[in-house]
């Protein structure tokens, strides 16, 4: 019956439920996947984000929460110009975790 | 799950409730959901025990219900609340007792407000002499009806003909607690119990022979919220909160709900009905729904009142399971008798939900 | 004759104090409340940053002041100022003439009891920081011996930065207790995913930033920025936690085998007694108030009355120590001029 109204889909992420297996893949090839700590200097300094949504830093959370699409679709962007990894201040070699993230997707889903 | 530990918690949120004085605050939706519920607190408390309580037809609604939906200013909220305590005193009583868990988050709130901001109450009584030449004393203490049935529970126990209590094989019933949000989320320490884990209905439950389950989204509102169910544009959201209460307490096969609050048990008990038809989905067993109740209706059943005189015909989900569950004598051929027997026609029963 | 110091707290801020005291020539008196020495740290496993056992920081501690007086399970009663030198009584009878009485009364931790959000005691699956120290001492604990542990969770900040709990302050200790707990949890139960719940990370002091490194990288610990709103439990007996997930924006919610609350520290209950004794005042954040928060953290401001360790605020162990000699320093310097 239509009463003209449905069930709101909901927002909250259930850690339950999330699938971990690419960011488990991406942090074998590249186990820095690990430490961020989400300062955003990557997203700051980002020659695509102001215009793309890219951000590691969000591309890394997706992952950690499931989300593969939107890490994917912000990845399309990066022009791999390496300025976030200069300004990284845990080192982590931004370029080739960007690079291996992408592997991943290539080895698993396809290049979607 | 510690039962002491709650033992803990309940014995720091107690209230000590004077035993007369009471003016009775009806609702002004309570009539029209659950015609019996207000008729059956006062025949209970006031009729069988004895106690003394004023029920006054002058006095209106509270306001709340248009406050929440943000139709009205509090100050017109508090203009009226004032008038119901201008009644309250004139006839000669010094507690107020609300049928509501809004009115009695209303009340609550707005006497709190005048003992932070008392200039606003000086203008509040000016407003209240302008428009109807009344003056009012404050309560001196406000206690929804829930409490003084949670204080009297031991005594209707002893008065009881039933008991909640699975007649085969005498196992309690398994009853869901829903305590309005309004009853202490707002001022934790007027609710007994507090807001965390009341124990204002659970201690009825356990006092009348049945279980208290508690699940996790249990302090989850019933989502009603006013105005996300009055503006159709929001009543999704309003559902969603019902439905995922249901489901997070499906699995412990609850037999009833209890509840304290007007919107509470009416969308607890019609949202099953549109869960049923929008998702197929239904909670109780064999395609029934999970019967809600309001605490006097409960409290009606075990003192051994005729169901459909508690107006349990009214409800969506049936409660007829229920009450042969318990061993509760009723004629399922008088169910839709009205007063003096006349028929007040069966519904059309719906698809999803099995009914009678 | 040695002159006397009354040291009321038996913790490592008074053992260290005794054992300088001992070696400045004074006779330091011990009074300790508990039927044991080393305050908390005693019941505590292992210290950061090198994973030191806390057993050996009180062993060492005990052993450097074994020659002072030391009265277990005894309180001071009262305490009179008679020119120059308060004559202290107490609770087992005795009275002592002392020059200096120096307080390191310490903490107590936040009943976790009082978040009731939380469950600490309804729920059968969630325990303190001071409870998992408890088990890594070797206690038995239901809530982890015999269970599975597939997901575990701390909470950080528990009483702490929270005003309407009645402390409104950073307990700085608990951040990287967490972390470490967190390590040496997933040590024991390799398959479990373990989550701190964090507002902010606040490592402030020696290789903790390290420790925040290793938890991430070597250990696969979740850090999710968001404070734990409520729990409940389900119909397993495990725990369902919700919090939001504040670098997503979006509500998170977990099931847990273990919750871990990290109560904080607050100034002990117990202490008004030795406030009223000695007339002491209180700081805006509840601890003892010094005569000065940056150059005079362990005088009082009355005559002849120190202050060392968490009595003054929340404190480390080396933090501790240190200011337990320093403190036994300023009393030095007090009573050779008096």
């Amino acid at each position: 019956m239509d009463f003209g109204f449905r069930l709101a889909p909901s927002s909250a992420i259930n850690l339950d439920e999330v699938d971990l297996e690419l960011y488990r893949k991406a942090a074998l090839l590249e186990p820095d996947i690990r430490i961020c700590m989400a300062c955003g200097s990557c997203s700051a300094t980002c020659t695509a984000s102001p215009y793309s949504g890219m951000s590691v830093r969000k591309v890394i959370l997706c992952l950690q929460r499931g989300r593969k699409a939107e890490a994917a679709s912000m990845l399309r962007n990066c022009m791999l110009c390496g300025k976030c990894t200069m300004v990284c201040p845990r080192g982590i070699n931004t370029r080739h975790l960007i690079l291996s993230i992408c592997r991943v997707y290539d080895d698993g889903e396809g290049g979607k | 799950m510690i039962y002491q530990g709650k033992q803990k918690i309940w014995s720091d949120y107690q209230k000590d409730m004077p035993e007369d004085g009471w003016f009775y605050a009806r609702s002004c939706i309570r009539q029209n959901f659950f015609p019996a519920s207000e008729k059956y607190f006062l025949t209970i408390c006031r009729d069988v025990l004895g106690k003394d309580i004023i029920d006054n037809e002058h006095h209106t609604t509270c306001g709340g219900i248009s406050y929440h939906s943000d139709t009205i200013p509090q100050e017109t909220a508090m203009t009226i609340v004032a008038r119901q305590f201008s009644i309250m005193t004139e006839c000669g009583c010094r507690n107020i007792v609300p049928s509501c868990i809004t009115s009695f988050g209303n009340y609550t709130e707005i006497l709190e407000t005048w003992r932070e901001f008392p200039e606003l109450e000086a203008r509040i009584r000016e407003m209240l002499w302008k428009s109807c030449r009344r003056e009012f004393e404050k309560p001196e203490y406000v206690a929804h009806a829930s409490d003084l049935m949670y204080k009297w529970r031991n005594e209707i126990a002893e008065r009881a003909r039933y008991r909640l209590v699975d007649k085969e094989t005498g196992e309690p019933i398994r009853v869901v607690e829903h305590i309005g949000c309004h009853y202490s989320k707002m001022f934790p320490h007027k609710g007994i119990g507090g807001a965390e884990y009341p124990c204002v209905l659970s201690g009825m439950i356990n006092s009348w022979g049945g279980e208290m389950v508690d699940y996790p989204e249990r302090r989850h509102c019933c989502g009603f919220g006013f105005r996300q169910y009055l503006v159709k544009a929001n009543r999704g959201y309003s559902i969603s909160n019902t439905h995922k209460k249901f489901e997070s307490m499906e699995p412990y096969h609850p037999d009833m709900i209890i509840t304290n609050c007007p919107g509470c048990p009416y969308f607890l008990d019609r949202w099953q009905y549109v869960i049923a038809e929008m998702e197929g989905r239904t909670y109780g067993r064999d395609g029934f729904g999970i019967p809600v109740f309001t605490y006097e209706e409960v409290a009606g059943l075990v003192m051994g009142y005729d169901p459909w005189d508690l107006g349990l015909q009214l409800h969506q989900v049936a409660v007829e399971p229920l009450l042969d569950k318990i061993g509760v004598e009723y004629d399922p051929k008088a169910k839709y008798l009205g007063l003096n027997r006349k028929d007040i026609m069966k519904p059309e029963l719906p698809k999803g939900l099995r009914c009678f | 004759m040695k002159q006397n110091v009354v040291i009321i707290g038996g913790g490592i801020a008074g053992l260290e104090a005794a054992s300088q005291l001992l070696t400045l020539g004074y006779s330091p008196i011990i009074v300790e409340k508990s039927e044991r020495l080393g305050g908390h740290v005693a019941s505590w496993h292992k210290l950061f940053p090198d994973m030191k056992p806390a057993s050996e920081v009180v062993a060492e501690l005990v052993r450097k002041s074994a020659d002072a007086n030391i009265f277990l399970e005894t309180e001071v009663e009262s305490a009179n100022l008679l020119r120059g030198s308060y004559i202290v009584n107490l609770s087992n009878g005795v009275t002592v003439r002392t020059g200096a009485v120096l307080i390191t009364t310490g903490f107590e931790l936040f009943d976790a009891h009082r978040k009731e959000e939380y469950g600490y005691g309804i729920y059968d699956q969630v325990m303190t920081n001071s409870d998992l120290e408890g088990w890594f001492n070797g206690n038995p604990d239901k809530r982890i011996d015999g269970q599975d542990m597939n997901r575990i969770g701390f909470v950080h900040c528990v009483g702490s930065r929270d005003v309407k709990a009645g402390n409104s302050q950073c307990s700085k200790v608990c951040c990287v207790t967490a972390v470490k707990q967190a390590t040496e949890l997933k040590e024991r139960f390799t398959q479990a995913e373990i989550y701190c719940f964090y507002m902010d990370l606040r490592l402030f002091g020696k290789k903790y930033e390290d420790f925040y490194i290793n938890a991430q990288r070597d250990y696969g610990i979740h850090f999710i920025r968001g404070r734990v709103s409520e729990v409940s439990e389900n119909i397993d007996g495990r725990l369902i936690v919700k919090a939001e997930d504040t670098l997503s924006g979006k509500p998170v919610k977990v099931t847990m085998d273990l919750l871990v609350l990290m109560s904080g520290m607050l100034c002990g209950k117990d202490c008004r007694r030795t406030a009223s004794a000695f007339r002491l005042e209180t700081d805006s954040d509840g601890f003892f108030k010094s005569r000065d928060n940056i150059t005079g953290i362990t005088e009082s401001g009355r005559p002849g009355v120190f202050y060392a360790g968490a009595c003054t605020g929340t404190k480390t162990v080396p933090e501790t120590i240190s200011e337990a000699r320093s403190a036994a320093l300023a009393i030095h310097n007090y009573l050779k001029d008096a």
